[in-house]
């Protein structure tokens, strides 16, 4: 386990980029291996680094599927992992829609794959302690989670 | 109960990781659609699918998944395969449906 006790709560251990690329379905959930593979080595605890996971997969795979590229950035403090999906596509318009469970503007065959069940957003943000989510119309969309590494909330998740 | 009595009772064909059989299925998960497997599956569970695409290999590795079970004699494809070897991954295939299957390792798990 990271031993946090004489750092100081902001100061950051392991920050990192990833590209991703939109329509590079074979490479997608690489992001999240990735950043999986960091926390492990981190000796982070096994359920946090789960969910920090999970969440980076959904937000690299609507990049894949919705966008032309992007970035994954994540920053580890003693406190939280931060992570942010930014990406270059069409946007979104109306963001409060887009996360209701259950809204997809996936095509078809992104569906026949399991993909575009409307289901990523709210997952992302029932998975992590904060989410926020901004978006452009033309120009992209920015979604930012934090997974708190020593909080009662996260614990019970 | 070992992933290797679970191939053993439902006669499974072991597509990757024939040496990955000795870990522990406590539960498992079915259904084709990956991010309700992201949010609702558990760690150690095996998922039962007929998805056959690369992006399974990711979702079971992020998951801490025991094993993929693709079901009614759906074949996975080549990359998938090549996938599951480098992350670990268990792939087996199944003449059954994903209802007998489940049905099967329900009864098995009990
Ligand atoms: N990065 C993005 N750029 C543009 N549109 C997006 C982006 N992320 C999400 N959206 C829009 O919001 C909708 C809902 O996204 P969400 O991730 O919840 O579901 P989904 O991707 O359609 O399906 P699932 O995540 O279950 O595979 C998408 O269908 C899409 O219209
Ligand atoms: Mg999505």
């Amino acid at each position: 386990m990271l031993n946090t006790n004489s750092i100081p709560l902001d100061k950051l251990i392991v920050e990192g980029i990833f590209p991703l690329v939109g329509g590079n379905f074979a490479k997608a959930g690489e992001a999240s291996i990735h950043l999986k593979q960091k926390l492990t080595e981190l000796g982070l605890n096994e359920d946090i680094v789960r969910r920090a996971a999970i969440v980076t997969f959904e937000a690299e795979m609507n990049v894949i599927i919705y966008a032309v590229a992007g970035w994954l950035h994540y920053y580890v403090t003693p406190r939280q992992i931060k992570i942010i999906v930014q990406d270059m596509g069409h946007g979104i318009e109306n963001i409060e829609l887009a996360l209701q469970e259950g809204y997809s503007t996936a095509p078809p065959w992104v569906k026949e794959m399991g993909w575009g069940s409307g289901m990523g957003l709210p997952n992302m943000k029932r998975t992590s302690d904060e989410f926020k989510i901004d978006s452009v119309v033309g120009e992209g969309t920015t979604v930012e989670m934090i997974i708190y590494l020593n909080n009662v909330k996260a614990q019970n998740k | 109960m070992k992933l290797a009595d679970l191939v053993k009772e439902l006669s499974l064909e072991v597509k990757t990781c024939k040496d990955g059989l000795q870990r522990d299925v406590d539960s498992g998960y079915v259904s084709d659609l990956l991010s309700d497997v992201l949010a609702n599956s558990a760690k150690d569970n095996i998922w039962i699918t007929l998805q056959t695409h690369i992006n399974i290999v990711a979702v079971a590795s992020v998951k801490g998944l025991a094993g993929i079970i693709i079901v009614a004699s759906r074949q996975p494809q080549e990359d998938t395969l090549k996938k599951a070897k480098v992350e670990k991954i268990p792939i087996m295939t199944t003449t059954k449906s994903a209802f007998e299957v489940a049905g099967k390792i329900y009864q098995l798990l009990k």
